[in-house]
């Protein structure tokens, strides 16, 4: 049994710094927020708490079930932190599994952390709780609410998440959007139904087991009609703008040529000195030869270095 | 059963393990973000780029392979890059037709996909090598001195504590699952084995909720413990050792170099 990386994690070098920076910044605010509202709701409980929550649902995402052919559904956890915990918790504990699975297991970069926190715990738990809260309102307290409820968000979470992911890449000038928004999106159906019916599975073992969990994860207040406008209008905006960029992807294209340019005006040096490949040598083929030397004495001396090294180490400790 | 197959770190006596868990991360860091701020096509840089992450890997001892190995992870997600190269305008280099899709490879998309390919490849073995370098304790202290707030290191602190005797659980439930469920060699006439998809995703559904539950009852139970023991809800931590100058020498060094190459990237 072995760790396995979820197709919605985006390593690094996929997007551009710009967006990668952008959503760094957003997914730090909402970050702070949260992390604000769960201090003033649980107090001192708040670290404890968090942290075996958050290595539950770490855990939880390796319960998996046989679909068909080799291939098998597992949980990601949004949309039942969010049921179970309210909205401002399960993005922290979200925060939680997405930065350690990309710090320890290198799933999802570094740099694209902020992406992928973006994407999966703000994301995925602000359109879980629209969803999840609006059928709740409408089934009252039935069961089939619950049901219906925990479906809708643990597959809004999953699909729009998809969408967010496959625009960021397709803003960055890594995919194009007519190809990456209908593959993500039409993969992400797929595997939502699996998020949608595990999580129905998870609630109805709660309702069993702890029914009182269950009543506890409405937000209160003006913060928590916050967070459900917010799902629904992410989810309204990726609704709208899929298919408008996938039948379009010339705004896009042409957003990423911006970007472009950004990236390019970063660099003062690049009119300074025009029409050089290497100061002195003009030619990139060569360029990159020299570079190639360069990098191989590099090498060659690094490994020379620990040879020696290593042969000083045997003999001052004989044995 | 142990999950210490779960931990990435490999402890050996190399000068990256001995390296300021501080001046890595920040170093790991600022090589990341070189790598995504060198420009698409910018070869030479790459080479280098490559032939210094190539050095790290041979100091840190952990071997290229084990590197190797693991840096497969992160391929699956070049798939979402292939389709550059056919759609980036620029000189056609090769044309073919496919199930009615006339699809023209161009020299800026098979640029663009290398680039991407080899940039993301390159980071994701920093990553490794931090993580197979660094304890997570250190990783922590780490995460302290570049200014993340006190109670998410707190919060990650304790996860990391947990994480593996809640795999442990997962495990056992998933061995107890397995235990309970039969699977023919053969299969039996008028008989599915194993039940719908739909059964199947309620009973790890079950699964998860039954470890959300007891994750619930031992988080209550750590944090009676710890108010037992006289916490007071304030995440007190011990001062960080100052870094010593020759790593601050390292340090500073190596931001310089990744900045030298990013600008020789840029003016290529």
């Amino acid at each position: 049994m072995h760790y396995s990386p979820a197709p919605l994690h985006i390593p690094d070098g996929f997007l551009s710094v710009v967006v990668a920076v952008i959503l760094w910044i957003v997914s730090l605010a909402g970050l702070g927020y949260a992390l604000k509202r769960v201090n003033q709701d649980l107090g001192e409980r708040q670290a404890p708490l968090m942290g075996v929550l958050a290595a539950a649902i770490f855990a939880g995402q390796m319960l998996n079930f046989t679909v068909a052919g080799g291939t098998s559904g597992h949980l990601l956890g949004a949309a039942l932190a969010t049921i179970l915990l309210g909205p401002w918790a399960a993005i922290v504990v979200m925060v939680c599994v997405v930065s350690v699975q990309a710090l320890i297991f290198q799933d999802g970069g570094l740099l694209a952390l902020g992406a992928n926190i973006f994407n999966m715990a703000i994301v995925g738990v602000a359109v879980s709780y629209f969803a999840y809260q609006t059928i709740r309102k409408f089934a009252g307290n039935q069961r089939w609410g619950l049901l219906v409820g925990g479906f809708a968000a643990a597959w809004l979470s999953v699909v729009v998440a998809a969408l967010a992911t496959a625009l960021e890449l397709a803003v960055s000038g890594t995919s194009p959007a007519n190809v990456a928004v209908p593959a993500m999106g039409l993969i992400h159906m797929l595997i939502g139904v699996g998020e949608g019916l595990i999580t129905i599975g998870a609630l109805l073992f709660v309702r069993a087991a702890r029914p009182e969990l269950l009543g506890r994860s409405a937000a209160s207040g003006r913060a928590g009609r916050a967070v459900w406008a917010i799902g629904l209008v992410i989810a309204l905006v990726l609704a709208v703008l899929s298919p408008l960029a996938s039948a379009h992807p010339d705004g896009l294209e042409w957003f990423a040529e911006q970007q472009g340019f950004i990236d390019r005006a970063q660099s003062p040096l690049y009119d300074l000195i025009p029409d050089y490949a290497f100061p002195g040598i003009s030619d990139p083929a060569l360029a990159t030869i020299v570079a190639g030397v360069l990098g191989t004495l590099l090498v060659f001396m690094v490994a020379l270095g620990i040879a020696v090294n290593r042969r000083r180490r045997s003999t001052s400790t004989p044995g | 059963m142990h999950v210490h197959f779960l931990d990435p770190y490999r402890p050996r006596p190399s000068l990256i393990h001995a390296l300021d868990p501080r001046v890595k991360l920040a170093l790991a860091l600022a090589f990341i973000l070189a790598v995504a701020l060198t420009p698409i096509a910018a070869w030479p840089v790459y080479v280098l780029l490559a032939a210094l992450l190539l050095s790290v890997v041979l100091l840190s001892e952990l071997g290229v392979g084990h590197v190797l190995k693991r840096s497969a992870l992160a391929l699956p997600f070049v798939l979402a890059a292939i389709p550059i190269l056919v759609t980036a305008p620029g000189a056609t280099l090769w044309e073919a037709t496919l199930a009615g899709l006339s699809l023209r490879l161009t020299d800026a998309g098979l640029a663009r996909f290398g680039s991407i390919v080899l940039k993301s490849w390159l980071s994701v073995q920093m990553a490794i090598v931090l993580a197979a370098s660094t304890t997570f304790p250190q990783l922590l202290l780490a995460m302290r001195a570049l200014r993340v707030p006190r109670l998410l290191v707190a919060i990650f602190g304790l996860m990391w504590r947990y994480l593996f005797v809640l795999v442990d659980e997962a495990l056992r439930l998933l061995r107890a699952r397995a235990a309970r469920s039969a699977a023919p060699t053969r299969p039996i006439a008028g008989a599915r084995p194993g039940g719908s998809v739909a059964w199947r995703a309620r009973v790890a559904g079950g699964m998860a909720g039954n470890l959300l539950i007891r994750s619930f009852d031992r988080g209550e139970r750590i944090y009676a413990a710890m108010a037992a023991r006289g916490y007071d809800g304030e995440i007190r931590a011990f001062p960080m050792p100052p870094i010593p100058a020759g790593q601050r020498l390292a340090l500073i060094g190596g931001l310089v170099l990744l900045a030298l190459l990013v600008g020789l990237g840029h003016l290529l």
